[in-house]
């Protein structure tokens, strides 16, 4: 398919790629921007959090520990725990990016969101990653969440509520429509529920840090024990 | 609504970045281009769909923070056109404007 188009097309290819996650990032990003706004971050650092962290619900989480008061070394450590999915991220995308310089790796590394790496999942199905366009992916997302920031950081004090227009909503539907690309088999789908209802049987219990990293790991470790029963041989 | 000490929270925020991008990167600069043994291959293959609902469900079953499999959950009911819309279309962004237009119907109609 990508070869119908010229050499040089990456960043057309990139953005009909990336072209939902930027319409799910904007709502997701305006609505960060009005909480930030609303908690009494400066417009300035709710930029900087979008530019330097750019990590969804890493952020909405310091946006609430702030406005509460939490210490600086709390909202660091929770920050860290939330976004320790990303080593799974980065692991599963590694094998494939043996002909990577370090300094293309970097810059993938800043760009790994869940969204993100998603994308980069599912184009990995139909071969090999191409570096330019998978970066122009990268950053495209990141433009439309600092984008977005912006704009609720502006809206900010005029918007206060977001439930109206069903801004609080884009980051749930967006993880439905993310969720519909990757479950391929009845074990994906059967892994999905284990992990999704074994997340919210530890939120309901308090332990709201750890809960989907442990429910990633559970899920994922049982479709593997169960795949390596099923087919042995298969990879 | 609290005063908070913009120099602090830029401090915190580059705390965050620190926090946010090592894990993101170790994997990338350490195991690139390694193969990495079958099992492990496999277990990788579950991650997305394993961490998407990991972080979903507690989303649209516990919105408030306590389990709501009420119809007056908006979220849950949200989901339901998402998931088909999603699921039969295959069309990422009519997944979200139909998930995002439902809960703002319920809120307008019932709210």
């Amino acid at each position: 398919m990508s070869a119908a188009h010229p050499a040089g097309g990456f960043i057309w290819r990139a953005a009909c790629r990336v072209a939902p996650v930027v319409l799910g990032y904007v709502p997701v990003g305006f609505a960060y921007g009005v909480l930030a706004k609303n908690a009494g971050l400066s417009t300035a650092n709710i930029l900087a959090m979008s530019v330097l962290v750019f990590a969804g619900s890493a952020q909405f989480i310091a946006v609430g520990l702030l406005a509460a008061g939490a210490s600086l070394a709390g909202i660091i450590l929770t920050t860290f725990v939330v976004n320790l999915r990303h080593l799974l991220f980065a692991a599963a995308l590694s094998p494939s990016l043996g002909s990577w310089r370090t300094r293309d790796l970097s810059l993938l590394a800043f760009e790994l969101t869940d969204e993100t790496f998603a994308l980069h999942a599912g184009a990995l199905r139909d071969g090999p990653l191409s570096r330019a366009e998978t970066l122009a992916v990268g950053i495209m997302a990141q433009a439309a969440w600092v984008f977005g920031s912006a704009l609720g950081a502006v809206a900010g004090a005029s918007v206060g509520d977001v439930r109206p227009i069903a801004l609080d909503f884009a980051l749930p539907a967006m993880f439905i429509a993310l969720l519909a690309g990757q479950v391929k088999s009845r074990t994906h789908l059967a892994v999905a529920l284990f992990s999704g209802i074994l997340s919210t049987a530890l939120v309901l219990s308090g332990v709201d840090r750890f809960g989907v990293l442990a429910a990633t790991l559970a899920g994922a470790a049982l479709g593997t024990l169960w795949q390596s029963l099923t087919k042995p041989t298969s990879s | 609504m609290a005063v908070l000490d913009q120099t602090d929270v830029f401090v915190t925020i580059a705390g965050m970045a620190l926090a946010t991008y090592l894990p993101r990167a170790a994997p990338l600069v350490f195991l690139s281009g390694r193969t990495l043994p079958p099992p492990v291959v496999r277990f990788l293959g579950f991650v997305p769909a394993a961490v998407l609902a990991a972080l979903l469900f507690p989303a649209v079953l516990a919105p408030g923070g306590g389990l709501d499999l009420s119809v007056g959950n908006e979220f849950l009911l949200g989901s339901v056109p998402a998931a088909l819309a999603a699921w039969r279309t295959g069309s990422f962004f009519g997944a979200v404007a139909v998930g995002m237009g439902t809960v703002a119907a319920l809120r307008f109609f019932a709210g």
